[in-house]
């Protein structure tokens, strides 16, 4: 018989204010094999933990039921407590009578009552626990960085300073991300190529550093410490290994008519192609969608002005097979599509731009060499309206737009009007909002100062209806402060669009079994304690995979993911999770009924022998669970016509015991 | 309050790793559900023996409900695929045994929709008070 001590925490007033911990923790004494039962104000601090302790030593418990929050939250608290007192940590269950009860129930009898029952639930599965010990599992000291945009350039960076190697794969053809295509950064006015460039070139020359661009992640298999990933890396039909960047090939190709992806499609690349001056690899890539040699067996004028005889048509995507102790995700965003919006004309009009083509428009490196000049016809507009929350916090329009703030569209629209008045004197600018919002170190000033020392024209309204008249684009929109309606015969248009996650986080969070929240931003292990960890051990998020971020707080967030993956790397050996399915082989007929459903191949067959009737020997097939590979879902417990199949801390006698102390 | 009033005991199952979390949600956002709502945690809906609901309905429960990943979430990649279709044929069978159909339920519910958790008990358990208590298989044994 176990001896079982309960352990009641009021967490202050949290669970105390709607449950009855006195009363609670007096029903629970009379429990059959509870030898001690109390309350505490803070069971998770210094002194609760103590308090567990020493009742573990002067009662002699086997047992522990700690009455608190969610398990989620403390049960690997409260096991290193029982660890600490002796016992084996897998002798506590948690009931949750916070998140559960407490918070969610306004009413002290039926709150009191409800932590009773939940209280006997747990004695009744902690008095059924075994002592469990965790498997050992190597660490794979290589981590994996998807996404190489300023989130995953530093993580990786970070990473490979620590002495351990990291592979970056990037699917475009070229590593920088969203952040290689801005032209100033917020609130400090640094050109963003001048800051980034720097860093592609570490990547490219850190030994640690491996990048595979123009690359997909195929396949997640394994677990912490030991995935098995396949990374798909597309054909490019140039050998990166010959490739000089020279750009000879670029210069020679006929095929002109190619929308530039990287300038948002305001002009045209060549079929072979290096994105930017300053990419990294600087290798060519051919696009197969609009090559000729490609597409009908007709051209190859690349392929003889190539001095490096890197061209190689037949090139095949290539598979690489690589195993990894963690994996790092930053797939980070892109801006929401505008093409729902047809209030605003973006899909009538060339000169109702998005703020990343207003961002290319006023790069050096863009289509117009840094002079803003209108899409249409080439002339410098001379008034300009910005409209902030294009499909952000926009809870009515939830089929064309996002709930959520974009974070980041206040002030950058504020870089942008600033930089227009600092260029062009003689413009007048117009941004209408619906909230100004700039938290951050030094962000406040820099909205001011567009305001005040600009004469940026800030109205407090949203735009109605924009059309295009002639070369003009009519806006109609209120001014909610002087109550009135406003109309502008505007040049050109700027749109803050929402930003959502890119396209390929949702498949890639099916791959990696990572869960997302309902706009598809992977969700972390707590929101605020654990928020660059994702609930899946051994994935970390870093950027705007996770949600809407400035570059500061993506570069700091990419360095604390770093930090976490380097805390895994170090460690030569992972503590597995005991809870594991076992087979009980006596019991157990061979029919490979958990086999076929085990997801993770945990489950083989062995013949053992047995002893039979009358001092003979009976050979059995048997199920053997390999514990490493075991995640403990418990699937094949269920599909065990035998009922052979059980799963440790989550045994089918614990459950029902449960089941037992609900329905009494 | 009458004291007499009707309450059904409703057992739920929610798999660690997206429904308990949304459960915590709920919490934490303090989206009050009827406390009649006793939550079992198992690692994954899969892990939901029929053996444990018969037992839950044996023992006097008046619904049971299992929670899960969203098909395609599932931590363990295809666990709440089973869930789905064993649930499919046990709640027929018992629908066939005088068990009403909604009285068993099986519900997806993400970490990040405690809302959708407390709006799905409240139903659950509105549907179920509807029915009354549960009789049919009820064992007189099991009463204490």
């Amino acid at each position: 018989m176990q001896r079982i001590g309960v352990f009641v925490c009021w967490c202050g007033s949290n669970i105390a204010g709607t449950v009855d911990v006195k009363v609670v923790a007096e029903a629970l004494k009379s429990e059959p094999g509870v030898v001690f039962s109390t309350d505490y104000q803070y069971m998770c601090s210094q002194a609760g933990q103590d308090l567990i302790k020493n009742a573990v030593k002067e009662h002699n418990l086997t047992g522990i039921v700690v009455c608190s929050c969610s398990p989620r939250m403390h049960e690997a608290t409260f096991r290193k407590t029982a660890s600490a007192a002796g016992l084996n940590p897998y002798m506590v269950e948690i009931a949750n009578i916070r998140e559960q009860c407490s918070w969610v129930h306004k009413e002290m009898p039926l709150g009191t009552e409800k932590a009773i029952i939940l209280g006997k639930a747990a004695v009744a599965k902690v008095s059924l626990n075994t002592p469990l010990t965790p498997g050992e599992s190597p660490v794979t000291k290589r981590a994996l960085v998807i996404g190489g945009g300023i989130a995953g350039i530093q993580t990786a960076l970070d990473i490979a300073d620590a002495g351990f190697p990291v592979d970056i794969v990037e699917k475009k053809a070229t590593i920088g991300g969203k952040m290689a295509q801005l032209d100033k950064t917020f609130p400090t006015l640094d050109c963003a190529a001048c800051i980034l460039t720097p860093k592609m070139v570490d990547v490219a020359q850190n030994e640690n550093i491996r990048i595979f661009s123009y690359s997909d992640v195929e396949e997640v298999k394994g677990f912490v410490g030991n995935f098995n990933v396949k990374i798909k890396k597309r054909a490019r039909f140039v050998d990166e290994t010959k490739c000089t960047g020279c750009g000879a090939c670029i210069e020679k190709c006929p095929q002109k008519k190619v929308p530039n992806e990287f300038n948002l499609g305001m002009d045209n690349r060549r079929a072979i192609y290096i994105p930017f001056a300053q990419a990294v690899p600087k290798v060519a890539t051919i696009d197969p969608d609009y090559c000729n040699m490609l597409k009908n067996g007709k051209c190859g004028v690349c392929s003889k002005f190539c001095a490096a005889g890197a061209i190689d048509y037949k090139q095949k995507d290539e598979i690489i097979e690589e195993k990894y102790g963690a994996i790092v995700v930053a797939t980070g965003f892109e801006p929401i599509s505008m093409d729902k919006f047809d209030e605003f004309a973006y899909s009538q009009s060339k000169d109702v731009i998005t703020s990343l083509e207003f961002e290319r428009l006023t790069n050096a490196a863009g289509p117009t060499a840094g002079k803003l000049l209108r899409p249409s016809d080439g002339k410098h507009p001379q008034k300009i309206v910005f409209v902030q929350c294009v499909g952000s916090r926009c809870s009515a329009c939830a089929e064309k737009g996002k709930e959520y703030c974009s974070k980041i569209c206040c002030m950058y629209t504020a870089k942008h009007a600033m930089l227009t008045r600092d260029k062009y004197p003689d413009t007048e600018v117009t941004v209408f909002y619906i909230d100004v919002r700039t938290p951050g170190k030094n962000f406040d000033e820099f909205q001011r100062r567009a305001v005040e020392e600009y004469g940026v024209n800030y109205v407090k309204g949203m735009v109605g209806k924009i059309t295009p008249e002639g070369d003009k684009l009519k806006v109609r929109a209120s001014d909610l402060i002087a109550n009135k309606q406003i109309n502008i015969d505007a040049d050109l248009v700027v749109l803050a669009a929402a930003i959502e996650p890119d396209k390929s986080a949702r498949p890639l969070a099916t791959m990696l079994t990572a869960s997302m929240d309902t706009n598809d931003f992977f969700t972390e292990a707590h929101p605020k304690l654990r928020p660059v960890e994702s609930p899946t051990a051994g994935v970390f998020l870093s950027g705007t995979c996770q949600g809407p971020k400035d570059i500061p707080e993506t570069v700091s967030q990419a360095g604390a993911a770093a930090s976490k993956v380097i805390g895994l790397l170090q460690k030569n050996k992972l503590m597995g999770n005991p809870c594991v399915a076992s087979s009980n082989q006596l019991m157990c007929n061979g029919c490979s009924s958990c086999e076929r459903v085990c997801p993770y191949g945990a489950i083989s067959y062995e013949d053992k022998e047995f002893p039979g009737p009358n001092r003979t020997v009976k050979t059995r097939r048997v199920a053997v669970v390999n514990p490493a590979v075991c995640q403990g879902c418990g699937a094949c417990t269920v599909a065990c016509p035998s009922g052979a199949m059980d799963l440790n801390g989550f045994m089918n006698t614990q459950i029902m015991a449960e089941v037992d102390a609900i329905c009494k | 309050m009458q004291m007499n009033e009707y309450k059904p005991l409703i057992v739920a199952f929610c798999c660690n790793w997206c429904s308990y979390a949304g459960a915590d949600l709920a919490g934490n956002n303090r989206l009050n559900y009827p406390a009649e709502v006793k939550i079992i945690r198992v690692p994954c809906s899969c892990r939901v023996n029929p053996m444990f609901i018969l037992r839950a309905f044996q023992r006097g429960a008046d619904g049971v409900i299992i929670c899960g990943c969203h098909p395609g979430d599932c931590h363990y990649t295809s666990g709440n695929y089973y869930t789905r279709r064993r649930m499919a044929a046990l709640f027929s069978m018992l629908d066939y045994l005088g068990i009403e159909k909604e009285r068993t339920r099986v519900e997806w519910v993400s970490a990040a929709e405690g809302a959708k958790f407390a709006a799905t008990m409240n139903d659950f358990v509105e549907k179920v008070a509807a029915l009354g208590e549960n009789k049919r298989l009820e064992d007189l044994r099991c009463k204490r």
